[in-house]
């Protein structure tokens, strides 16, 4: 088995499997800047164009999702490290009666996600008026089990002397969380921050299902609206705009992708 | 020492448990409660008819036909997930070129968002005008009409969706994988064992704890993961591509009937309650979360 | 904290109402409406909005594009819940009995005042007002309406040696024509099928063609009792199947709505029947001499209409309402309602429209554009129920059986009629 055949074999996989998964990647860029006669098919000299951009731009508030992309995420990312610290703290370093069930109860979340609820969430929604806004896009997610997981472990390994000392020197309970433990888990907080932004990037059912109008609609929904197959798919000016959605990010990510990609690393060793 | 009663903790927990109460376990309790009552429209008031409702369940075809789909869905996305995430990792980690390249081609749709790459999805696999059948007719074969043929709707989705999912599990089995120590393997070769007994009977035991973990994640994603549907088939043909979390969706949204869907719901449940307990009985005996 | 934040949030709005109520007279009205077909439809939209509030000072219309039929009337509908405004909606025509059921639009007899409103609401083609019509009142007018027509590729007819002025008018001959059409390469495989009707999306719709064309209904008008399984009805499915199968004129198995069109641009199919919302993307982008003709009939002509109608929701003031009619009073006037035809294809929704400068010259220049309204004369209502979603669903699961070969047409119908009469047992 050990060949050089089967190391070839594997090697020829490797590369061809590499290529399948950017494909769809390689076809948006191949339909986005050719005429759209040649969306389906393919000639090595077609003329180059970027009049599917416009019209993209043209069809859908692109910068207005992106913004609400944004701005949703934003909110999330901030709370969830806000919260998550607190009750990782708590969860990893005191001790009290019921600590174990309190436990219980946030990894419940692991397992009922946001996105099994959305019928009784969304119904909650609307009894709070939040119904397309950005908080409410937001809210079944601001407190994550995986942050506070992932918090509660890193914190466990943090010295006892080291909060002794923070203790001796007048440091108070909020004081050594955000001057001790914060520190410490950086790397945590940046693996757990990607994994978080990037899932709220993508996410969908949920914001599709409470919002309404661009004045909360993020990207993914609004990408959906736009490329909808029932409007008959047009395939230049629909890769046009998924290259105008996944652009910043793709951008982002392909320049600081060693990087990335550790702290994604990070959170799986967690 | 223990404290009876720790304020300081309870406090820095309330924020958390807070927004989790809201939005996980109160709502499981009023899914409970809702799929036990009916009304003829939102507009008029739920009244209490027991377990009617699971009756009409019992009774729905599709009900059983999405059940069915979502167990094959699990069944082919989670172990070719996990099998190819494995061998991503492990090309990624070995000696051949461009392995930077790989690792980054092979990343790259887990922060691609579904939902807009499934329309270049509809292209690939689009009858006579589709990527697929194109390249396949370049060698003389008729393709299948890849997402209208009920036999191959279903199996097209799971490939969409291991293609998502593979390259974000690889990430755990690389972090894994560079915590092994490198001696093992030297020594292994040195007694001249072959590449695939190495695997098998060093690497793949030692990745044991990162391929439950995986396993768990990709049977969730399993139940989770619809947003394709919504652009590719939207269920069909005649529900042979629908799912559980879509007829959730489906059933609230577009039948307006929250009574029913609340019902499915809580099928959805029960069946994350089994993986939990599988995971807490079988696994956690195993790995244990420190 | 709840009902805390509830508090606050009301003194907020309460003080921005006092504030504005103050500061104006105006009234700003919300409206959502859907997009169903190609091209930038949205664009067209706002600038007829545009030019009504430019007519209209007092009034501000905020036009909220919401995605399919389904998404707009799900948020239209949220949005009244959750106490956002939403004084009128362009919604699904067929959703008339899921709004009545909820109390949530009015009729437009109880909004008209004057003799000439009273001849507005005249002014439509009969054929589009049969889904806007319930216990002998209009509760939605005509806007964004179609049928279904037959686009033809007249290059394959040419060199398949057919008139290419003569498209196929009855059952018989669409099946011999289309098989002229059908072109194999050397090894056997289709390259050019002769049509193409698509089967997801909407396949109820394209199956009231059929069932009409063989004269019979899919449903009674109170939308209580649905007939799937007479005899005529089967028969027009089983047709569909052989289309696909005995006569292979069409890929045999579902094809794709959404595709479709991009079949027909790449000339893979000589036939294809769609919504006349597409025509104008189609004449912007074929790439060869194309034509448009009422559908083939079998015992007589038939199309279902479809599309959207205008509703206005009960939930709010009586000026918002009468600002909503004069709203939809002018995007149905025969200049808007030509403007609209002419910039998507869907029809003029009444004569008037046809008789304006803009819709004669258009015709003349282009006759298909006339040709959805010439086949109203042959139109029937649209599948419209209670329980409108999932009537539809079991309707479309059993079409989709039925044509992947699953099940045959009488027992797939079968089954449907006795899934649609449970769900509608409560509505006898």
């Amino acid at each position: 088995m050990d060949s050089i055949w089967f190391q070839r074999i594997s090697k020829f996989s490797a590369y061809l499997l590499a290529i399948v998964w950017v494909l769809p990647l390689l076809y948006a860029f191949w339909a986005a800047f050719h005429p759209p006669e040649y969306a389906t098919k393919f000639a090595l000299f077609a003329p180059l164009t970027t009049e599917n951009f416009v019209s993209a731009w043209d069809q859908a508030p692109f910068f207005r999702y992106m913004l609400n992309t944004v701005i949703i995420t934003t909110i999330i990312l901030f709370s969830q490290l806000v919260v998550c610290t607190l009750a990782g703290y708590a969860l990893a370093r005191e001790k009290f009666v019921g600590r174990g069930f309190a436990f219980a109860l946030v990894l419940t979340q692991l397992m009922v996600m946001p996105e099994v609820l959305i019928v009784e969430n969304y119904r909650t929604l609307t009894g709070l008026d939040l119904v397309d806004t950005h908080l409410g896009v937001g809210l079944p997610y601001l407190a994550s089990a995986f942050g506070i997981f992932l918090l509660r472990q890193t914190f466990k390994t943090v010295p006892q002397e080291l909060e002794d000392a923070a203790r001796v020197e007048g440091l108070s309970g909020l004081g050594i969380i955000w001057k001790v433990f914060v520190p410490l888990a950086f790397p945590t907080y940046l693996a757990f921050s990607l994994v978080s932004v990037s899932y709220h990037w993508n996410n969908f059912l949920w914001p599709l299902v409470v919002t309404n109008t661009e004045a909360s609609r993020p990207l993914t929904v609004g990408m959906a609206i736009f490329g909808a197959p029932e409007s008959g798919v047009d395939w230049s000016v629909i890769s046009a705009g998924t290259l105008i959605a996944i652009g910043p990010l793709l951008i982002l990510f392909l320049v600081f992708q060693r990087k990335f990609i550790q702290s994604f690393m990070h959170a799986g060793i967690k | 020492m223990l404290k009876r009663f720790n304020l300081k903790a309870w406090l820095l927990l309330l924020p958390a448990l807070s927004l989790l109460i809201a939005f996980t376990h109160w709502p499981t309790l009023k899914t409970f409660w809702r799929s036990a009552t009916w009304a003829r429209s939102d507009a008029a008031p739920a009244k209490f008819v027991g377990l009617e409702n699971y009756e009409i369940l019992l009774d729905d075809p599709i009900f059983w036909k999405v059940i069915e789909n979502n167990l094959w869905y699990a069944l082919g996305t989670v172990p070719t997930s996990i099998a190819l995430a494995i061998a991503m990792a492990l090309w990624v980690n070995s000696k051949i070129r461009f392995t930077g390249l790989l690792r980054l081609a092979f990343f790259t749709p887990t922060i691609l968002p579904m939902i807009t790459v499934a329309n270049i999805w509809l292209f690939f696999y689009s009858p006579n005008i589709g990527l697929f059948n194109q390249l396949l007719a370049l060698i003389g074969i008729n393709g299948p009409n890849w997402l209208g043929d009920p036999d191959l709707a279903l199996s097209s989705l799971m490939i969409m969706t291991v293609w998502k999912e593979a390259g974000f599990f690889m990430i755990f089995y690389l972090a894994a994988l560079q915590t092994l120590s490198p001696e093992l393997f030297e020594a292994a070769k040195v007694e001249g064992a072959s590449g695939w007994r190495i695997f098998r009977k060093i690497t793949f035991p030692l990745l044991m704890p990162t391929t439950l973990f995986v396993l768990i994640n990709a049977l969730l994603n399993a139940f989770k993961l619809v947003d394709h549907l919504f652009i590719l088939t939207k269920g069909g043909p005649n529900n042979a591509s629908n799912l559980l979390l879509y007829y959730i969706y489906e059933t609230a949204f577009s039948f307006l009937d929250s009574y029913y869907a609340a019902t499915l719901t809580v099928v959805m449940l029960v069946m994350l309650a089994i993986i939990a307990l599988v995971q807490i009985f079988f696994f956690d005996r195993r790995i244990h979360y420190r | 904290m709840n009902r805390f934040t509830k508090h606050l949030a009301t003194a907020g709005i309460a003080s921005i109402l006092g504030f504005s109520a103050v500061a104006s007279a105006e009234t700003d009205l919300t409206m959502y409406y859907p997009v169903a077909v190609g091209g930038a439809l949205t664009k067209i939209v706002d600038g007829m909005v545009e030019k009504f509030e430019s007519q209209n000072p007092g009034i501000n219309v905020n036009a909220i594009y919401a995605g399919n039929y389904n998404d707009a009337r799900v948020k239209a509908l949220a949005a009244l819940q959750s106490g956002d405004p939403a004084q009128l909606s362009v919604m699904f025509s067929i959703d008339i009995h899921a709004l009545r059921n909820l109390d949530a639009i009015v009729a437009f007899d109880d909004l008209i005042s004057t003799d000439a409103e009273r001849k507005w609401l005249d002014s439509f083609y009969p054929a589009l007002m049969e889904n806007g019509k319930a216990d002998g009142k209009t509760w939605g007018v005509p806007f964004q309406r179609s049928t279904i027509v037959m686009y033809y590729n007249k290059d394959m007819f040419r060199a398949a040696g057919l008139d290419p002025e003569k498209p196929p008018t009855t059952w018989e001959e669409f099946a011999s024509v289309g098989k002229k059409l059908v072109k194999k390469n050397a090894s056997g495989n289709v390259e050019q099928w002769g049509a193409m009707i698509p089967s997801t999306g909407y396949p109820y719709w394209m199956f009231g063609a059929l069932t009409k064309q063989n004269s019979e209904v899919l449903m009674n008008q109170a939308g209580t009792e649905t007939y799937f399984d007479n005899p005529g009805v089967i028969a027009a499915l089983e047709y569909w199947y052989d289309l696909g199968n005995k006569h292979a004129i069409m890929p045999s198995g579902v094809i794709e709505w959404g595709t479709l069109r991009q079949n027909f641009l790449d000339q893979k199919t000589a036939i294809m029947w769609h919504s006349t919302g597409n025509l104008t993307t189609v004449k912007n982008k074929a790439s060869f001499d194309f034509g448009v003709a009422k559908l083939p009939g079998n015992t007589e002509l038939g199309s279902p209409t479809g599309g959207g109608n205008f509703y206005i929701f009960k939930k709010s003031s009586a000026d918002e309402k009468a600002a909503a009619l004069k709203l939809v009073k002018f995007m149905t006037s025969a200049e808007q309602a030509a403007h609209w035809s002419k910039a998507t294809g869907y029809m003029g929704v009444g004569p008037g429209a046809y008789e304006t400068d803009t819709l004669k010259a258009y015709v003349k220049e282009f006759p298909p554009a006339a040709v959805a309204r010439d086949q109203l004369t042959h139109a029937t209502a649209e599948l419209s129920t209670h329980e409108a979603g999932r009537v539809r669903k079991f309707l479309d699961d059993a079409i989709q059986a039925a044509l992947t070969g699953q099940m045959s047409a009488k027992d797939a119908m079968t089954d449907a009629q006795k899934q649609a009469k449970l769900a509608l047992r409560r509505y006898q």
